[in-house]
């Protein structure tokens, strides 16, 4: 299990950033990173695997509104 | 196809013009950023007079739409009803306003007393008006009374002369007139560029819900576009005033006509944000290609696209229809949109080459300004997911002097309850008017505009339908209570806040109404979980409103703020906020006016504005904490098809939140429980807020909080003691 935005969420083997984001289906596209709270780039994404158990924020910047 | 150009006899028409009133001024140069001066007309009277600005209405109200608030305040009694003589519409822009250096910085703010709300009501516009106007040597401009005939108000601002027409035969809706006026002055194609109209429409003439058109000329589309000072019904004052138009013209804008206090910085400030704007737009919002409607699939995933009057969040069968994509190939490309001249955000896109299919202007072909995201979400709330329908009905709003949002809003209520029985074909007309019905809803539209049938009552909004429905048609006033969108008289703008006890604050908590552009905090509060606790949420909904109220004090607008971001903005401690550009405007501001003001002094300039709206809603038995309800609409599903639709997500809370086990409960006795729940919330909210933005429990300013904003001037410590 990893944590989401402060939600429990089931950690699999392999899990990448990109992966992630699909799963929880954030399609917008200003986000910002955050594994145990280090941010994480956008490009290292795809290659981020994040480990079992870890604090996972994405945070949604603010536009339209 | 080419545009349709009607043909007029411009002579004709303006040798019917009788000079009812003239007035000289002296220019005179622009001291950083303010004229020191106002302009008041009375269009009953005729009188035109100069007022000075004191130093202490700069230092309290800063400018815009604090200056507009101010003189709105001392030009009516509390009694003042939107269709008196003596409400004004004041047209007002702020220090910053008309640098062209940077992004966003023409808009003027406009505010009156509603006929929506019975409050004062404030909209943000773009277009060339507000710049030009300032330029022409004024801060503000107050119209007052109510003119025995239909008159235009003419500003050569070169020349500093004022003159008020008589204009009998020019047309009334917005195309064609701004093209008509525009045709008229200026001498040639060249000088169109430097002329800018402000008119309403047919629509505003019958319609709580008009708005203004504030043209800029498109030399590339040799067009007058237009964009709209929307919300609250100030066309419709405009219009009982029987003003078809103002007509600026003035030549001579320069880099720096604000003679600002140092340009080196301006222009410092200007590249950098250019520079990201190109190397970053495309990759975030796309603003420049795609413009606001880049959001319609992003809210339908977030179950945020208001979906049958706010019943539901989107519609992912239909999304496709009308997503980014089918945007960036219905707007015309490669053309810099951009509504005041530096905007690199340019996001004011347009539909070339479209043809009306309905309507007085049927088989015309037409450029249409939009839609923006509100305009194409106040069609899915009708579950209207057709962008055809959308070109269309913005079209025929934008010309008529209607706001798409209260239009879509009040058709989306209506035909809610349609649907549940309270209508029907009789009481219509003969009108369809379930949900999804686009041909139906463009004739109320067109009926708005003639001033006849059912449509003229849905353009008087759903508060006074509310009353309508139950004195006539037998309505339960609590489901209308429910389902009606509306908050303080005006029509909510297009997200869906059930899920954001937040947004249900920065909605309805909202000075003039629930319109987003006071607090925006749902993916903050919803998606990201930053602000899980009563006081997180309080102090997101005293910053972020704080915060937004600014870019209404200078003239500014608030899209170039977040709707692009440095790339690392991600790595900053409130990424929210966008520290970068909370620097950037205060070197603007600092640099334009020559004072050293800090983030702080910018929260501090809006609080001073913010509390004296809220009194000034007071005075006039408004803004308790009773007219900050939110229907339960706002809040949660109302009907059981609403529950049963994200029953997953309902029933998860009611175990999760409330420790309740859904199992063998009926769907009224879940839903019974989740709505005395967020009811619940909701009060706790408001004492939250209030306590942050140091109110009482009943929302009004409290006398040593005015004073420690330095707002206890006698006049407001008057209102609010009686009502504290
Ligand atoms: S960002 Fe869009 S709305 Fe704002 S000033 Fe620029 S073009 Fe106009």
């Amino acid at each position: 299990m990893i944590t989401v935005n402060t939600e429990s969420f089931p950690w699999e083997e392999g899990l990448t950033i990109t992966r992630l984001i699909k799963r929880k289906r954030f399609t917008f596209r200003m986000l910002v990173v955050k594994i145990d709270g280090a941010v994480v780039k956008k490009p290292a994404w795809p290659e981020t695997k994040i480990p079992d158990g870890a604090d996972v924020q994405v945070i949604h910047l603010m536009s339209g509104g | 196809m080419i545009r349709t150009k009607v043909a007029y006899d411009l002579q004709a028409i303006k040798a019917k013009h009788e000079l009812l009133a003239e007035y000289k001024y002296d220019i005179k140069p622009i001291d950083r950023g303010y004229n020191n001066r106002t302009l008041h007309i009375d269009v009953g009277s005729r009188a035109i007079t100069e007022k000075p600005v004191s130093g202490e209405m700069k230092r309290l109200f800063t400018g815009g739409k604090g200056f507009g608030m101010r003189l709105l305040w001392d030009a009516t009694r509390p009694q003042t009803k939107w269709n008196d003589p003596e409400n004004e519409i004041v047209f007002a822009f702020g220090p910053i306003c008309g640098i062209t250096q940077y992004a966003g910085t023409g808009k003027t703010l406009v505010v009156t007393i509603s006929p929506a709300t019975d409050i004062p009501i404030d909209s943000n516009v773009g277009g060339y008006f507000g710049p030009y106007f300032k330029f022409a040597g004024f801060d503000a401009l107050e119209l007052q009374g109510i003119s025995d005939r239909e008159v235009i108000i003419y500003f050569d601002g070169d020349k500093g002369v004022i003159k008020i027409f008589s204009a009998p035969d020019e047309e009334i809706n917005s195309h064609l007139l701004a093209e008509q006026l525009i045709e008229m002055y200026a001498k040639d194609e060249q000088e169109k560029k430097s002329f800018c109209t402000v008119s309403a429409g047919e629509g505003s003439d019958h319609a709580y819900m008009g708005c203004l058109n504030f043209s800029f000329y498109d030399r590339r589309r040799q067009l007058a576009r237009l964009k709209q000072a929307g919300r609250g019904g100030i066309g419709s004052v405009f219009r009982k005033k029987k003003i078809k138009a103002m007509v600026i013209k003035y030549t001579g804008t320069t880099p720096n006509n604000n003679n600002v206090a140092d340009i080196e910085t301006i222009k410092a400030v200007g590249a950098k944000y250019h520079r990201e704007m190109y190397e970053n737009d495309d990759a975030q919002c796309d603003m420049r290609h795609t413009g606001t409607p880049h959001l319609m699939e992003i809210m339908c995933d977030y179950d945020l696209l208001p979906t049958k009057n706010f019943q539901f969040g989107g519609d992912a069968e239909q999304i496709g229809k009308v997503d980014s994509h089918i945007w960036r190939e219905m707007f015309t490309q490669g053309i810099p949109d951009g509504c005041w001249y530096g905007c690199s955000m340019a996001c004011a896109k347009v539909i070339d080459n479209y043809m009306l299919r309905t309507g007085p202007y049927k088989g015309h072909v037409v450029s249409v300004d939009g839609p923006e995201y509100e305009t194409a979400g106040a069609s899915t709330n009708m579950n209207i997911y057709d962008p055809h329908f959308m070109a269309e009905m913005n079209f025929y709003c934008d010309t008529y002097g209607v706001d798409t949002i209260s239009f879509g809003t009040t058709m989306a209520f209506v035909m809610e309850c349609y649907e549940a029985g309270i209508l029907n074909l009789e009481i219509t007309g003969g009108y369809d008017l379930s949900f999804g019905r686009g041909e139906e809803s463009m004739e109320m539209l067109h009926q708005i505009a003639r001033g006849e049938g059912f449509g003229n009552l849905v353009g008087k909004g759903i508060r006074w339908l509310k009353k309508y429905f139950v004195e006539h048609y037998g309505a339960d006033p609590q489901f209308l209570e429910d389902i009606g969108m509306e908050g303080k008289g005006l029509e909510c703008s297009q997200y869906v806040s059930k899920e954001s006890l937040a947004q249900q604050g920065g909605y309805f908590i909202a000075n003039k109404g629930p319109q987003h552009d006071e607090a925006w905090l749902i993916f903050m509060d919803m998606v990201n979980k930053q602000i899980p606790t009563f006081e997180d949420k309080a102090n997101a909904l005293y910053y972020f409103p704080l915060w937004r109220t600014w870019f209404g004090l200078q003239g500014l607008c608030k899209l170039p703020w977040n709707d692009v971001e440095p790339t690392n903005n991600a790595e900053t401690d409130e990424p929210a906020k966008v520290p970068e550009h909370v620097e950037n405007y205060r070197q603007l501001y600092n640099a334009v006016t020559g004072q050293n003001i800090s983030a702080d002094d910018i929260i501090s300039q809006s609080e001073r504005v913010f509390n004296f709206q809220r009194i000034f809603a007071i005075r006039r038995g408004y803004g308790t904490r009773e007219h900050d309800r939110c229907p339960y609409r706002g809040m949660g599903p109302v009907t059981e098809t609403e529950y049963l639709s994200r029953a997953e997500r309902y029933d998860k809370q009611l175990v999760e939140i409330l420790g309740v086990n859904p199992e063998g409960k009926s769907t009224a006795e879940k839903m019974k429980l989740l709505r005395d729940y967020r009811e619940g919330q909701y009060q706790k909210l408001l004492d939250a807020v209030y306590a942050r933005r140091g109110w009482s429990r009943n929302a009004v300013p409290t006398v040593e909080h005015l004073k420690s904003i330095g707002m206890d001037l006698p006049e407001l410590l008057e209102v609010v003691k009686a009502n504290l």
